[in-house]
């Protein structure tokens, strides 16, 4: 933690200027070795200095250094942005120089580790960084925004001082108990009490899981029999659509096929590998597996032919797919009617060709998810899979007590999950601390060995 | 010359000196007036929430608190009976004559054990370890180590109204130097205060106008020996009364002449937060109408009764005219008046785990010069402090108990790792796992420590052990046991208000159910077994699954607490840890990761700063 690391803070190779980050002990001193201009050593903190980048006599480019010192900073380590005329040959020299004057290349996401290993930001922050740095629509950086702002924080915080209220009377009660004039905290009143804290817990959950459809998108399989058109449909989205198009590094073992955008909601359309070859599930590779890929969609478009009759494999899947979110859709509607459409409940009639359908489509897909309301949201909701699984954990807690108080337990008993729910709540803004956070801390910012 | 010293005859005192004695050092227990020891001067009662554990364990461990309470009782009860029996526990009204009385033959017969009466004014320390004591006609008495349990008595004042007199309890003569040499030896000493209330004569007050409270109608001892020297029958009731509106009145009206609102300019105490005065209670909670005072009994040989939530430093005029306005005490005369008292402490964040100080080596403290308020919390520091001073001298591991395994532990883990503002007393609160630091269980949490010291003998240890044993068998065998739902048996379940048996079912099975009580099943056992054994055999089986969810948690912090941090860490080196935490750890020296993490100011991204540096560069260092 005592080097000091240097990264370039911009996308590569794209916008006017590049920005290179350093932040550690030496940064001030190190960047003063390849500057030419003022003594960056004795110029005030947080302001900006104009002058060279030189490497020995030689200029290689104009720039702008920010110097900013510990510990108002955002690692609260001093810290030092360079401003680069971008392009990659450049930008790659600079941060060269960086290394060989004694910097560290940092890992991936190393500067948020520093700022809250040094206290700047708590977990949920730390991760709402990360998130807007990962962040791909206009809607998911709001949502990473605010979380910055411990708006979320907020949230739980009121949520804890509801439960440790509670808390608070039961020990009175136990403490004190000559004391008659204390009200009596009895397992009916905390029933009654957490009711509310249930309700409030999975009002923040549903719409945690709206935000994490923000962030994530919407995972969406495109399934049907050979020839039924589904790649038409695939690629008439994508062409229309402006597809994101990104590498969306390894969060699930999905290969994306490429993103559409709704309403600001991102459509991860999912292609598994070896399907796209034979462009045919339900044949290659058979029924079950076909069902695995439905399990773990958010949405499955199902397509169907016109032209041909069902046959007795598809209205198999059609009965799977109907507990979940599905839209079955009729293609090729240009050509002879075979189907019969009244063994179908609800499906939106295509043709690729004749360019119809495809409105509804994606108005079908708005009503699914709800995305004229998410838009409404002020999005102060957890989005990190951690956080939700967090307040779940809360939320198991919270049945404990009730189950307990259905069992008669006295209140000391019950008032063991109730503690345990305040601790987990905890967890999520990082006001407990617990092994498993440091394992967990270890784990994900590799230190030692 | 002897082994261990103890200085100061109170609670701790009593059992730092015995637990010594015991062990076989040769021990002197130096105190003010003879008279005096193990006096009780504030409330006349033992145990309560939290503390009535204590004194289990304090008897688990082999200290005397607990026998000598049972056999000084006035009354005793067990507190939150209708709650589960992780929060039960005893409290009994003890005769303020009988319990000293018994003490002090107890440690008149206990052989290594000599007991002189003098002052202590100072020290004898050489090279930062403990050589002796000195007392204040100068004479000097040397010994290997010193256990200070000195009460209230460093610079002690009585506060009443306007007046501040250089005074211990009952007037006693106090230690007025012992404190400031403690200060040049490199000591903080820290300012406390507490008070107590009005004792009044007990044929001047009109018990009409007040509400009863007995004692259990049934027998308790705090003693795992479970000898019963009462009558349960012939028990002394305290009695409830409430203050009026007047009582009200007259303390807002003479606020200014209490002691601590005004009446003294110089008050430097910190009083408790859990034992308010009578005054604080009135201002700090406006709102309430009423506050609740019980009249409680001190003794069968005089007629002092105490009036429990009643204590204040306010003159004796207005003593007299806010005692007279409580029901039943028109006509009460005031055999002695509140007062509150002001002393000083040592801050206990410069003690060890073990009670021996950071700054003297062989110097342990115990009890309210630690910081702590109650008899309880004193008696237990001096017995820890007591088994580790010898310990210390036969040069083996000191005996520190853990959080999960003691309200002891608790005790004494709050002192030394957070410190105290105001007198600390004990709360069930403070315990995290306090399903598992149980009434019941103290025996079988803290017994094999008690023989392991040598403070339980053969006799007492082999009664354990059987108990353990049976209550194994009476568990094995209540999963043998299957009761039918034959017509006999239904009978009788019904008979104990219980419903029918559809199917066959273990009684193991049946007493999960928390309407079943073990103890109306007997019939059905294959021998007969005490209520103890039984109790805890219910105990364990009926809150199996939330014993079990409270020992994971304590799993857990037992795994940070042996994550140790090395004595020679130097926090300077730990670069980016944030400053208060930085010297928050220079003061503690926590011992562990676990005890780091308690430390109020250290927070979860210190911790990691620390573990990243022991891993990967304290080892290095040493290489």
């Amino acid at each position: 933690m005592n080097d000091t690391i240097a990264a370039i803070s911009t996308t590569m190779g794209v916008g006017a200027i590049s920005i290179i980050r350093v932040s550690g002990n030496e940064a001030i001193n190190i960047v003063n070795k390849i500057f030419k201009g003022k003594d960056l050593t004795t110029v005030d903190s947080h302001t900006i200095t104009y002058g060279h980048i030189v490497d020995n006599n030689s200029i290689i480019d104009e720039v702008l250094v920010s110097i900013m010192q510990s510990p108002r900073t955002f690692t609260r380590e001093d810290v030092v942005e360079i401003n680069t005329h971008g392009g990659i040959a450049i930008t790659n020299k600079v941060l060269e120089l960086l290394l060989l004057n004694g910097c560290r290349l940092a890992e991936p996401g190393e500067f948020t580790k520093r700022a809250f290993l040094n206290g700047r930001i708590d977990l949920i922050e730390a991760e709402g960084v990360m998130d807007l740095i990962n962040s791909k629509t206009e809607k998911s950086r709001k949502l990473a925004i605010n979380q910055v702002n411990g708006e979320v924080s907020k949230l739980i915080k009121d949520l804890r001082q509801k439960v440790i209220e509670i808390l608070a009377n039961i020990e009175v009660n136990i403490d004190y108990p000559e004391y008659e004039d204390i009200e009596e905290m009895t397992n009916s009143m905390i029933l009654s009490n957490i009711t509310d804290i249930e309700n409030e817990i999975k009002n923040i959950l549903k719409h945690s899981e709206d935000s994490k459809l923000i962030k994530d998108g919407i995972k969406t399989i495109i399934i049907g029999s050979p020839n039924v058109g589904k790649s038409s449909i695939l690629n008439r989205l994508l062409n229309e659509e402006k597809a994101i198009v990104t590498d969306i590094a390894g969060t699930t073992r999905d290969i994306v096929e490429g993103n559409i955008v709704i309403d600001g909601i991102v459509l991860n359309m999912i292609d598994t590998a070896g399907i796209r070859q034979t462009d045919d599930i339900v044949e290659s590779i058979g029924v079950k597996k076909s069902l695995d890929l439905i399990n773990e969609a958010d949405l499955i478009l199902y397509v169907l032919n016109n032209n041909e009759e069902l046959t007795n494999e598809e209205k198999e899947i059609l009965n799977k797919i109907k507990d979940k979110n599905n839209i079955v859709i009729v293609n090729k509607i240009d050509l002879e009617n075979k189907l019969n459409l009244s063994e179908l409940s609800e499906y939106i009639k295509m043709s690729v060709k004749n360019d119809i359908g495809i409105n509804e489509l994606k108005n079908k897909i708005k009503e699914i998810f709800n995305l004229e309301q998410i838009e409404q949201n002020d999005y102060t909701y957890l989005s990190s899979a951690r956080s939700i699984s967090l307040l779940k954990k809360s939320l198991d807690s919270l049945d404990a007590v009730k189950i307990g108080i259905e069992n008669n337990m006295p209140v000391d008993m019950v008032e063991i999950d109730l503690k345990q729910m305040w601790s987990t709540l905890g967890e999520i803004i990082g006001e407990t601390y617990t092994d498993e956070l440091i394992d967990q801390l270890f784990s994900q910012f590799c230190l030692g060995k | 010359m002897y082994e261990i010293i103890v200085v100061g005859g109170g609670h701790a005192g009593c059992e730092a000196s015995l637990a010594c004695a015991r062990k076989g050092h040769k021990t002197l227990l130096v105190t003010g007036n003879i008279k005096n020891i193990a006096d009780m001067p504030c409330n006349p009662s033992i145990g309560g929430s939290a503390k009535g554990i204590v004194v289990r364990e304090i008897d688990a461990l082999g200290g005397e608190m607990g026998r000598n309470a049972d056999k000084s009782l006035l009354q005793i009860k067990m507190l939150n009976s209708a709650k589960g029996p992780a929060v039960r526990a005893l409290r009994a009204q003890a005769d303020k004559i009988t319990y000293p009385k018994n003490m002090i033959e107890t440690l008149n017969n206990t052989p290594n054990l000599e007991i002189k009466e003098a002052i202590v004014e100072d020290l004898i320390v050489e090279d930062n370890k403990i050589k002796g004591i000195r007392l204040e006609e100068g004479t000097e008495i040397y010994s290997d180590a010193v256990i200070l349990t000195t009460g209230t008595y460093l610079k002690a004042d009585i506060l009443i109204g306007d007046t501040r007199t250089r005074q211990g309890p009952h007037g006693e003569k106090p230690s007025n130097h012992l404190s400031d040499k403690l200060k040049e030896y490199g000591f903080d000493i820290i300012r406390l205060k507490t008070g107590t209330p009005q004792r009044i004569e007990k044929s001047s007050i009109d018990y009409s106008k007040t509400k009863v409270e007995y004692g259990d109608d049934r027998y308790w001892t705090f003693s795992f020996d479970n000898e019963i020297y009462y009558d349960k029958d012939k028990q002394i009731p305290c009695h409830l009364i409430y203050t009026q509106p007047e009582t009200h009145k007259i303390i807002k009206e003479n606020l200014n002449k209490s002691s601590m609102y005004g009446g003294l300019s110089d008050i430097k105490g910190v009083g408790p937060r859990y034992c308010p005065s009578i005054e604080d209670k009135v201002v700090r909670f406006a709102d309430k109408e009423r506050h609740q005072l019980f009249l409680e009994p001190e003794s069968i040989y005089y007629d002092d009764i105490y009036i429990q939530g009643f204590s204040t430093s306010m003159p004796k005029d207005v003593q007299d005219k806010m005692v007279h306005s409580l029901p039943g005490l028109d006509n009460a005369i005031i055999n002695k008046y509140a007062y509150a008292i002001e002393y000083d402490a040592i801050d206990c964040k410069q003690l060890k785990q073990s009670l021996e100080t950071k700054v003297i080596e062989n110097l342990y403290t115990a009890g309210q010069i630690n910081g702590t308020s109650g008899y309880e919390e004193a008696a237990c520091q001096g017995l820890i402090a007591g088994i580790n001073a010898s310990l210390k001298l036969e040069g083996k591991e000191p005996l520190v108990l853990k959080r999960n395994e003691a309200y002891i532990g608790v005790l004494i883990d709050d002192l030394v790792t957070k410190g105290v503002i105001d007198p600390y007393r004990l709360l069930t609160s403070r315990a995290e796992y306090r399903l598992l630091l149980r009434h019941d269980n103290a025996d079988i949490r803290l017994r094999d420590y008690g023989y392991q010291v040598g403070l339980v003998d053969e006799e007492r240890y082999n009664k354990f052990l059987n108990k353990k044993k049976e209550i194994e068998e009476l568990t094995e065998s209540l999963k043998n046991i299957k009761l039918t739902p034959k017509k006999e048996t239904n009978e009788y379940l019904e008979s104990i208000g219980l419903p029918d048996l559809k199917d066959g079912s273990s009684l193991f099975n049946l007493v999960k159910r928390p309407e079943v009580k073990l103890e109306k099943l007997t019939k059905f056992f294959e021998k007969e077994y005490s209520n103890e054994i039984i109790e805890q055999v219910e105990i364990n089986i009926k809150y199996e699954g939330y014993i079990k969810k409270a020992l994971e948690e304590a799993n857990k912090m037992v795994d940070l607490d042996n994550k140790k941090i090395p004595e020679d860490i130097d926090y300077d080196k730990i670069h980016n840890l944030a400053s208060e935490a930085k010297q928050k750890l220079n003061q503690i020296r926590p011992t562990s990761i676990g005890q780091a993490l308690r430390i109020s100011g250290v927070n979860p991204a210190d911790i990691s700063l620390i573990m990243v540096y022991i891993k990967k560069e304290y080892f290095y260092e040493q290489r």
